[in-house]
C-alpha cells in the first residue's frame, strides 16, 4: 500500500518534470535558425518554401505545434533527423548502448574507488596514503575532464603505445544492444575513455565520503556501538558505513545525471560512438528534431535514475519508509 | 580489593602542540554492588572518566598516566581486542541522549543481537528470546513487537528504556551511566531512574552515575566525588558531604538548589562558569569564583587530602564547618 502510494506520487512528479522538459526542449526549435535551410537547397523559390512550411506545419502557432509534438511524442515519435532521414528515437537508441556502457563503467570505477578510499581517508587521516588521496583529488577536481582525456591519450596512447585512442573496438550484436563488454578489444577501448569520464567525480565522491564518515565516527551511536564491545570491523561497516552512505546515495543519484552530460566531452574526445557524441554533430548540422530528442532521452534517464536512487534510499533510511506513507 | 580500582588516573590532549590535561589525577574504588557518584559541571571531566574506564578515548586524547584495575585486572594496558571483550560484557555503558545513542538504521532488535552474538556463542533463535525478555525487564509494552522497531518509532523514554535493556543484556558487573536521565523529559526522568536503580540492587550490579545533578546523586549512591576542571575537589561518603560540604564547590552546588521549604526564593548561583583546559587558573581552579579564595588559594594547587572521614582538595576546608 505505501509503496503503491509512493511509486504513483513518483510517477505524477516524473510526468510533470517530463512536460516541463519537453516544452524547453520543444521551445528551442525556433531558436536554431530555419529548418528548411537544412532540408532544402538553396535554389528552392520562396514560395514553394512557405508550401513546404505550412505542410510541415511550422506556421502554425507554437502550442498546437507542441500539442501536436507531444501527441507524436507519447506514441514513440520524436521527429525525424533531418541528416539521417530517420526516426530520432531510432537513432539515439541505436547510439545508446555505447554511452549506457560508457556510464556503466565509469560509475563502476566511482563506486570501487572512492568507497574503499573514502573510508580509508576517514578513519586514519594522518597516514601518509590519505593525505595523498587527498591532494591528488585536489588536483583531480580541478582539471577539465577533456584536458585529462587528451592527456590520457597522449600518454597511454602515444607515448607508450598500451591503449587505443579512439572508438569502441570490438562489439557484439545483442538483439537492439551491442556491447563492448564481451570482446577484449571493446574492454581495452573502454578503459581509457571510462577512467576519464570518472576522473571529474570521482575526486568529489572520495571527499564526500570522508567529510560524512569522520562525521558519523563522532557521533553518539558509533561511541554506544564502540561500548557495546562490537568489533571494530562491524562498528565500521554496520553501525557508520550505512549512515555515511545515506547522503552519498543523494548526491550520487544526481551526480550520475551530470556524468552523462560529461560523456558529450569524452566521447567527443575519445571518438566513442555514443549519445553524445551524436548530440555533438546533431548541433553542427542544426539537426533539430535530433537535438530535441536527445535532450527528452537524457531527462527521462535523469528521471529515471533518480526514481531509483530514491527507492534505494528509501529502503536504505527506514525513517524515509514511514514518512512516505505520511506525507 | 575492590571490583574497579581507579588509580591517578590522567587522561591528555595533545591540541596543536599544547598538552591539555582533561583529567588531572583521579583515583577512586567502587565496590561490588556499590553506587557511585560523580558531580560537577558540564567540562569537570566526569564523561572522560567514564570513556577513560573503557579505554574510549579518541584521538587525539589519551590516557597519559594512572592505572585502572578491574576484577584482578589491569584495563588500560591490557591489548585492544582483551579491552573490546570487557566493554559491553563486564562493564556497560549507558549515554545521555537515547535519540543520539541508537543507530537509526538498526532495528532494536539488531543492535541487542549483534551483542549478544559478538560476546557469546548464542543461536539468532535464542538471542531473539533473550533480548525480548530483556525488553520486557525494562518495562517496554508489547517487547515482541518493538524489537523489530526502529528506533525512530520510539519516544525516548522508550528508548532509553531499549539501552538500559542493552546494558543489562550481558549482566555486567559494572554499569557506567553518564546523565541517563538529563535528556528525557521531566516527568519521566524519576521513573527511568527508579527503574535503572532496581534493576542494578536486584541483580546486584555496581553503578557509577554521572550527573550535574547533585540531588540525584544525593538521593541514590552510597558514595560520591564531586569534580572540577579535571581534578576531584571532595570525596568520600554521599550522606556525609550533602549534610556539610567541606569544599566551597561543593557547597555552591547544593545551595543552587532549589529548597523545598522556601518555594520562590532566588537560587544561590555560583558565580561566572568553568575555566577551558586551555586557561586554567593559576593555584587552585576554582578560587576565581570562590568566596573563601586569598592569597594561597592562587598560591599554589591545593592536595587532596584527608578531612576527617573524607578527602577535600581546599585550603580553607576547615573554615567551612
Amino acid at each position: 500500500m505505501e509503496t503503491l502510494a509512493f511509486l504513483i506520487r513518483r510517477v505524477g512528479q516524473a510526468v510533470m518534470v517530463m512536460l516541463i522538459i519537453s516544452l524547453i526542449g520543444f521551445s528551442i526549435q525556433d531558436n536554431l535558425g530555419d529548418p528548411l535551410r537544412e532540408l532544402v537547397g538553396q535554389s528552392v523559390s520562396e514560395a514553394e518554401r512557405e508550401a513546404l512550411r505550412d505542410r510541415m506545419g511550422l506556421n502554425d502557432p507554437f502550442f498546437v505545434q507542441y500539442a501536436r509534438f507531444l501527441g507524436n511524442a507519447v506514441q514513440g515519435d520524436l521527429g525525424t533527423s533531418y541528416f539521417f532521414k530517420k526516426p530520432a528515437l531510432e537513432v539515439i537508441l541505436r547510439k545508446f548502448p555505447a554511452t549506457f556502457e560508457l556510464v556503466l563503467a565509469a560509475t563502476l570505477i566511482i563506486v570501487l574507488v572512492s568507497v574503499p578510499a573514502g573510508i580509508f581517508c576517514a578513519i586514519k587521516p594522518k597516514h601518509i596514503g590519505a593525505r595523498l588521496i587527498m591532494g591528488l583529488s585536489i588536483v583531480g577536481i580541478s582539471i577539465p575532464v577533456f584536458l585529462t582525456a587528451i592527456f590520457s591519450i597522449y600518454l597511454f596512447s602515444i607515448e607508450l603505445g598500451w591503449m587505443p585512442s579512439f572508438g569502441r573496438g570490438d562489439v557484439v550484436e545483442l538483439g537492439w544492444w551491442n556491447t563492448g563488454f564481451l570482446t577484449g578489444d571493446g574492454l581495452e577501448h573502454l578503459v581509457l575513455p571510462a577512467f576519464a569520464l570518472s576522473s571529474i567525480m570521482l575526486p568529489l565522491f572520495i571527499r564526500l565520503i570522508r567529510g560524512e564518515m569522520m562525521e558519523v565516527m563522532r557521533t553518539e551511536y558509533v561511541r554506544f556501538a564502540q561500548a557495546k564491545g562490537l568489533h571494530p570491523r562491524r562498528v565500521l561497516f554496520v553501525h557508520a558505513l550505512r549512515n555515511t552512505l545515506l547522503p552519498v546515495i543523494t548526491v550520487g543519484g544526481v551526480q550520475i545525471g551530470t556524468l552523462i552530460a560529461y560523456t558529450i566531452l569524452t566521447e567527443t574526445v575519445f571518438q566513442w560512438p555514443g549519445m553524445g557524441f551524436l548530440f555533438l554533430e546533431a548541433v553542427n548540422r542544426v539537426d533539430t528534431p535530433l537535438i530535441i530528442a536527445y535532450i527528452i532521452i537524457v531527462g527521462l534517464i535523469f528521471v529515471i535514475t533518480n526514481t531509483i536512487v530514491d527507492l534505494i534510499y528509501t529502503y536504505v533510511n527506514p525513517m524515509v519508509r514511514i514518512s512516505g506513507v505520511k506525507g | 580489593m575492590a571490583l574497579l580500582e581507579v588509580r591517578d588516573l590522567e587522561v591528555e590532549f595533545a591540541m596543536r602542540g599544547a598538552r591539555l590535561k582533561a583529567l588531572r589525577g583521579v583515583s577512586f574504588d567502587l565496590d561490588a554492588g556499590d553506587r557511585l557518584g560523580i558531580v560537577g559541571e558540564s567540562g569537570a571531566g566526569k564523561s572522560m572518566a567514564a570513556y577513560a574506564i573503557l579505554n574510549l578515548i579518541s584521538e587525539p586524547g589519551r590516557i597519559s598516566a594512572g592505572s585502572i584495575a578491574f576484577d584482578g585486572r589491569v584495563l588500560n594496558t591490557l591489548p585492544a581486542e582483551e579491552m573490546r571483550k570487557v566493554r559491553g560484557d563486564r562493564i556497560a555503558m549507558i549515554f545521555q541522549d537515547p535519540m543520539m545513542t541508537l543507530n537509526p538504521v538498526l532495528t532494536v532488535g539488531a543492535q541487542m543481537v549483534e551483542c549478544l552474538k559478538t560476546h557469546r556463542t548464542i543461536s539468532d533463535g535464542e538471542a531473539r528470546a533473550l533480548s525480548v525478555q530483556k525488553l520486557r525487564e525494562v518495562a517496554i509494552p508489547s517487547p515482541d513487537a518493538r524489537f523489530d522497531s526502529y528506533p525512530h518509532e520510539l519516544s525516548g523514554g522508550l528508548r532509553q528504556r531499549v539501552v538500559i535493556a542493552i546494558a543489562l543484556l550481558l549482566d555486567p558487573a559494572v554499569i557506567i551511566a553518564d546523565e541517563p536521565t538529563t535528556a528525557l523529559d521531566v516527568t519521566i526522568q524519576a521513573e527511568i531512574m527508579g527503574l535503572m536503580l532496581d534493576l542494578c540492587e536486584t541483580r546486584g550490579v555496581s553503578l557509577i552515575l554521572i550527573t550535574h545533578d547533585i540531588a540525584v546523586v544525593s538521593e541514590t549512591t552510597q558514595r560520591m566525588l564531586v569534580m572540577y576542571a579535571g581534578r576531584v575537589v571532595e570525596q568520600g561518603e554521599t550522606r556525609g558531604i550533602i549534610a556539610r560540604p567541606s569544599h566551597p564547590y561543593t557547597r555552591g552546588l547544593l545551595q543552587a538548589l532549589p529548597q523545598r521549604n522556601k518555594p520562590g526564593a532566588e537560587l544561590n548561583q555560583i558565580p561566572g562558569s568553568m575555566p577551558t583546559l586551555a586557561e586554567l587558573p593559576p593555584g587552585c581552579a576554582f578560587h576565581p569564583r570562590c568566596a573563601y579564595a586569598d592569597d594561597t588559594c592562587s598560591g599554589g594547587v591545593p592536595a587532596l587530602r584527608t578531612l576527617g572521614k573524607r578527602l577535600v582538595a581546599c585550603h580553607h576546608a576547615e573554615r567551612l564547618k
